[in-house]
């Protein structure tokens, strides 16, 4: 067995009630480390052959909750959310901020594997060894906080009953949906805390798909064994080092992108990215640290850099507000890019985002879509059931949130995603809508944009990924500083946040530790995480069912991007669609996709990839 | 020879608490060379998001957890003032948790006897990695006549406490 890993999974299938234990490889482990590369291995293996056909929110799809080897161990823990994805019908390894990987792999278990659909709802509950499917009938159509409360409340008296010479009973870890989520929204997230959520792929709606409202875990033991315990604790000084130095990331997290991403790089997305650029000094970092921000260091296992900040709002017509920051995401997504301009008002519409269960970015950006859609009187007040839809006004943005959650009118629509309701409305109008969707293959694109050039995304980036607009997933070239890192960061499933600014084989030098074998950073890129990367390829070019992605017509960017920037410092520039081709098959020939965008057969049998060249024959 | 250490105590300001638990992990680490959060001596809560704070001995003026335990397995630093188990007398019998007035020791996850902050020997890790990081939640400071007993609460109790204080009205709501 590999060290660093708690070395069993569990098997959940929740149509026949059924929980058992199962083990990976160490071949596998080795090859796949674990969240994202696992994810898309486990995936592959049990529905590749019939990816077309499996409907990501019916029974057969896999809802995945995976740790990997470095969790708990490189500072800042997460927990990779995946399946196959409702939003792009591909594979996203969406991570989520939180305590629960922790709490899963003291349990003794590296990951959980629900299969099936229940009968009716239900949450998983595990203590150590003793996991238990139980009702949740009395928490189904609550949010977020009513959930995490309830179920704290109901887990912590369980414990206390079951166990009751242990002392207090600190509360056990929990990941959830709320009702975005029960109602199937494609922008719904699997949430964990009050705040944090895994957003992109839009496994809250899988979740949902499969009536399993929470998963709540305990566990009493240590985390798993390490190769060189002397050296990792030699590397997690060396990190926590580096970070409390950094003032910027500690201080202010990422909440300094609100003005500043907008004001200096003009790259942040405004009124649906009509601009990417502004200058509200209303929105400064300052404004939101002196005003809301009630604690200035916020974060989750081992981080040393506590990046989130708790924001309350305590007065007012939103009082009683609640969110983490907001981060730059969503200060972007649900301030600038609705007209909105106030802290306050930011985190009432985070707070009651997060209260749903949808996912910022994602909702975000639907709702500045249809708000475009309004301002260009392409939606009316009628289509809307008497919302305007009116740049800044929060209190309609937020019905229409709510109406999103629940699908109910023209929510329903939304709640298909930008893509998806671009294409159904566009129908229903006889309008090409998809000038104002900006997104990439069914995923809205992050509130990075690329006109300036100024921000860290590349041209390619985001029309090349195979997370699609992920901007937690963004690709590039040389490959070594591309996609392959990000699948590392996902698949050892840890927060990215923290290696920035460590040496360059940092990370690297964590896995040796924890494992106790060698990886180099060339190894992973050009072998390990270049399989990973094919694997997810080859399950988004397969896609279905509803939709399928031709690389010719959709390996690229929103129309949007192509537009010149009308306004600030970078005024008039745009993405050069001959310098984006020409990117694009210097990337193609790098990661050996042909130039249709297919994976080689070339490449695939040096990856060892044949069964995977089999199926991709039929695309070429 | 070393100079003479004087008894101890952590001082803690709970609201300021980020919850990232390295105090944990630097408490599992020295005292079982594991990354442990059950067997750390010291806990953070957060029974509610944005409440978070860590919960460990303090040391009160009488240690009644001392004197309720029936098989002589606790006594008092001299050194330190710290709660010392003695792990071979311990029969795990949480006498002394009933007896902490904020039930702060509890079992250890697989050995049969009780953890009680041990203040490291005077050199508590746990304030070391909340200071490195400047968090400053725990401080050590001179023992002196500080309001100890005030701060051995148990967990609900601090967690009302800190609603009203971080969330106001509205806080009661989340427990």
């Amino acid at each position: 067995m590999i060290l660093g890993y708690a070395g069993k999974f569990l098997e959940v299938d929740l149509s026949s009630e059924a929980i058992k234990e199962t083990k990976f490889s160490d071949e596998i482990l080795k090859n796949y480390a674990g969240g994202r590369g696992l994810a898309a291995k486990i995936l592959w293996d049990r529905l590749g052959d019939r990816w077309e056909t499996v409907d990501p929110l019916e029974k057969e799809n896999l809802l995945l909750l995976l740790t990997g080897p470095l969790t708990g161990f490189f500072p800042g823990g997460r927990l990779c959310v995946s399946g196959k994805s409702p939003q792009s019908n591909g594979v996203v390894g969406s991570t989520v901020a939180g305590e629960f990987g922790v709490e899963l792999r003291c349990a003794g278990y590296d990951g959980i594997i629900v299969s099936g659909e229940a009968k009716k709802p239900v949450y998983l509950f595990i203590k150590d060894s003793d996991v238990e499917l139980r009702d949740a009938g009395h928490v189904w159509g609550k949010d977020g906080k009513e959930t995490v409360t309830a179920l704290t409340r109901e887990c912590r008296e369980l414990l206390r009953t079951r166990y009751p010479r242990f002392g207090e009973w600190k509360e056990p870890a929990m990941v959830y949906v709320g009702p975005a989520g029960e109602c199937k929204v494609r922008t719904a997230v699997v949430a964990s805390k009050w705040s944090h959520a895994a957003g992109y792929g839009g496994y809250g709606a899988v979740m949902g798909s499969k009536k399993l409202k929470a998963v709540v875990a305990k566990g009493t033991g240590p985390l798993p064994e390490v190769a060189d315990m002397k050296k990792l604790k030699r590397l997690i000084k060396s990190v926590c080092k580096e970070i409390y130095g950094n003032e910027l990331w500690r201080r202010w997290g990422t909440g300094g992108g609100g003005y500043q991403v907008g004001a200096d790089s003009s790259s942040e997305p405004v009124r649906n990215w009509q601009d990417e650029w502004h200058d509200e000094k209303s929105f400064g970092v300052d404004k939101f640290e002196n005003r809301v921000w009630i604690k200035q260091y916020w974060g989750d296992f081992g981080c040393p850099t506590t990046c989130l900040k708790l924001a309350v709002v305590k007065g007012g017509k939103f009082k009683g507000a609640i969110t983490d920051n907001p981060d730059y995401e969503m200060q972007a997504y649900l301030g600038p890019n609705l007209g909105v301009f106030t802290p306050e008002e930011n985190v009432f519409l985070a707070s009651l985002i997060d209260d749903l269960g949808l996912c910022g970015i994602q909702t975000g950006n639907v709702m500045g879509f249809a708000a475009e859609l309004f301002q260009k009187g392409i939606l009316t007040k009628s289509d809307l059931e008497g919302l305007e839809l009116k740049w800044g006004d929060v209190e309609a943005f937020a019905t229409l949130a709510e109406r999103i959650a629940y699908r109910e009118g023209i929510g329903d629509l939304l709640a298909e995603g930008t893509y998806r309701a671009a294409l159904k409305l566009g129908k229903k109008k006889s309008i090409d809508l998809l000038p104002y969707a900006v997104q990439a293959k069914g995923i809205s694109i992050g509130a990075h944009g690329i006109r300036s050039g100024k921000d860290y995304p590349e041209i390619i980036s985001y029309a090349c990924s195979v997370q699609c607009g992920d901007h937690t997933s963004t690709t590039g070239l040389p490959l070594d500083r591309g996609e392959p890192m990000e699948i590392f960061h996902d698949s050892g499933v840890y927060c990215n946040f923290n290696s920035f600014g460590i040496a360059k084989n940092g990370v690297f030098d964590f896995y040796k530790a924890v494992t106790g074998l060698k990886l180099t950073r060339k190894e992973w890129c050009f072998s390990k995480g270049l399989r990973i990367l094919q694997l997810q390829r080859a399950l988004l070019l397969l896609g279905g069912p509803d939709l399928k992605w031709v690389p010719k017509v959709h390996d690229d960017n929103p129309p949007r991007f192509y537009e010149p920037l009308p306004n600030g410092p970078y005024k008039g520039k745009t993405a050069d669609r001959a310098a984006v081709e020409a990117y694009k098959k210097r990337y193609y020939k790098a990661v050996g996709w042909d130039k249709n965008g297919i994976p080689t057969a070339k490449m695939l049998s040096k990856l060892g990839l044949k069964d995977v060249d089999k199926s991709m024959q039929k695309l070429r | 020879m070393p100079p003479k250490k004087e008894p101890i105590w952590i001082a803690r300001e709970f609201s300021r608490c980020s919850g990232c638990r390295n105090c944990e992990i630097a408490c599992s680490l020295f005292h079982e060379n594991r990354i442990w959060p059950d067997a750390s001596r010291v806990t953070v809560f957060m029974l509610v998001p944005g409440l978070e704070f860590p919960h460990l001995c303090t040391q009160c003026e009488d240690y009644p957890c001392v004197k309720a335990c029936p098989f002589d397995a606790l006594s008092v630093s001299r050194q330190t003032g710290a709660v010392l188990v003695n792990n071979e007398k311990c029969t795990a019998c949480g006498k002394c948790i009933d007896a902490c007035p904020g039930r702060i020791p509890h079992m250890h996850p697989k050995e049969k006897h009780v953890v009680i902050c041990d203040l490291c020997n005077g050199d508590p890790q746990c304030v070391k990695v909340c200071q490195e990081g400047s968090w400053n939640v725990l401080r050590v400071v001179d023992r002196g006549h500080n309001p100890f007993k005030l701060y051995a609460r148990k967990p609900d109790e601090i967690t009302r406490d800190l609603a009203a204080k971080i969330y106001g009205e509205t806080g009661e709501e989340y427990l």
